[in-house]
């Protein structure tokens, strides 16, 4: 139990002069998925058949391997924005919160390292 | 972690029944939340029969009749019982909304009668709101200014001006929109709430103020304000038709617009 008043209470400590870059990221993101993901559809309906040698002959052109690495990199940056909110949102014991975003923070530059290696490796070597 | 079910001392119990008077005709059954915590007892839902032959048209008069006539033990706040006091805020039908301006005709079958939701309740239909209130504090809700005041008459503003202001300003603080928002339910100790921040908007824009800045430094905070999450809860459930999820979007597009 606490005797602090109610005001001080909100007033908390104070704010964190941060939040707009997040929000404007998650727009921004949301955009670029739009377009990117619209070119990644047609491309996969548009490929005559879904084989390993299509798919690698595919990924290997210049423009798709861009291409697909701006998607990885861009899904990996939404996907932490938005799982940041979700547990900012509903983890409320500190310790937990923090590792929880710590982790979510490796996962994702993980995927996106990872995805955007096995593309260049494709790429690189057609 | 977020609470998704309530507390073992929070849950609700079946509740005493009462029936109409003798030769009522037009009853309606209405299920009131009741707890009173110096009982040490759980909450429970008791059912009033009321004779509407007899009774006001609204769920305000209901509940005055029932307190009068069958239970005076029943707890709610009320006063102007014409929507602009905002004291009898409750959830009814399973939405937030005033009490004396919801009809009876307009709920279907049994009136369910519950407190704000996501409250500390003080007894029965009656929540603490002391935190609520603090939040509205604590976006300074008065006007601020560098510019002295005309020596020989008020602070002008045009009608365009003035406009602006006119709905935001109609806001009774009757806390239906804060306690109808999940993202407040989860982080009402950060998130100030549409409440508060409508009326933040409602400084922001004021043509005469002059702290629109540090008003917007103060709002910038991942949990202040961008715990909105465009929910809309507010909008719907606004008893006075506000919009505090646009003013909510308009204060986050201020604060895009003075970095970009």
């Amino acid at each position: 139990m606490s005797l602090r008043a109610p005001l001080g209470r909100v007033l908390g400590l104070g704010t964190a002069k941060d939040g707009t870059d997040h929000w404007w990221g998650q727009r921004i993101s949301a955009v670029a998925l739009v377009l990117l993901g619209l070119w990644f559809a047609v491309s996969l309906v548009v490929l005559p058949s879904l084989e390993h040698h299509i798919a690698v002959e595919f990924i290997g052109t210049p423009l798709n391997s861009v291409l697909l690495s701006l998607l990885c990199v861009t899904t990996a940056y939404h996907s932490y924005l938005g799982v940041q909110v979700v547990v900012e949102d509903y983890v409320h014991a500190a310790g937990l919160r923090i590792t929880s975003l710590i982790l979510s923070r490796f996962a994702h530059v993980f995927v996106a390292v990872v995805s955007v290696y096995a593309i260049l490796k494709i790429g690189l070597a057609a | 972690m977020a609470e998704f079910r309530l507390p073992p001392n929070s849950r609700i119990k079946k509740g005493k029944h009462f029936d109409a008077s003798h030769g009522a005709a037009n009853v309606r059954r209405f299920a009131v939340y009741r707890y009173d915590p110096d009982s040490g007892e759980n909450p429970r839902v008791d059912t009033y029969e009321v004779d509407l032959d007899s009774c006001g048209t609204m769920v305000l008069d209901a509940l005055i009749k029932i307190k009068n006539e069958v239970d005076p033990t029943l707890t709610f706040r009320r006063s102007c019982r014409e929507g602009i006091c905002g004291s009898c805020a409750m959830n009814i039908d399973g939405g937030n909304t005033l009490a004396c301006t919801r009809s009876i005709d307009s709920v279907k079958g049994v009136v369910k009668i519950y407190p704000l939701p996501h409250m500390p309740v003080v007894k029965d239909l009656v929540p603490d709101l002391t935190n609520f209130y603090a939040q509205y504090a604590s976006i300074k809700p008065w006007l601020q200014t560098r510019t002295p005041p005309p020596p020989d008459q008020e602070r002008l503003q045009s009608k365009e001006d003035q406009e602006l202001i006119n709905e935001p300003a109609a806001c009774i603080l009757c806390a239906c929109c804060s306690t109808s928002c999940p993202s407040y339910w989860w982080n009402s100790d950060r998130y100030l709430g549409p409440a508060a921040l409508l009326a933040a908007y409602r400084w922001l824009v004021d043509s005469r103020d002059e702290a629109t800045g540090e008003r917007l430094d103060e709002l910038e905070d991942p949990f202040r304000l961008y715990r909105c999450h465009t929910i809309m809860n507010c909008t719907q459930t606004c008893p006075k038709d506000l919009n505090p999820a646009q003013a909510i979007a308009e204060t986050k597009k201020m604060l895009a617009e003075r970095r970009y």
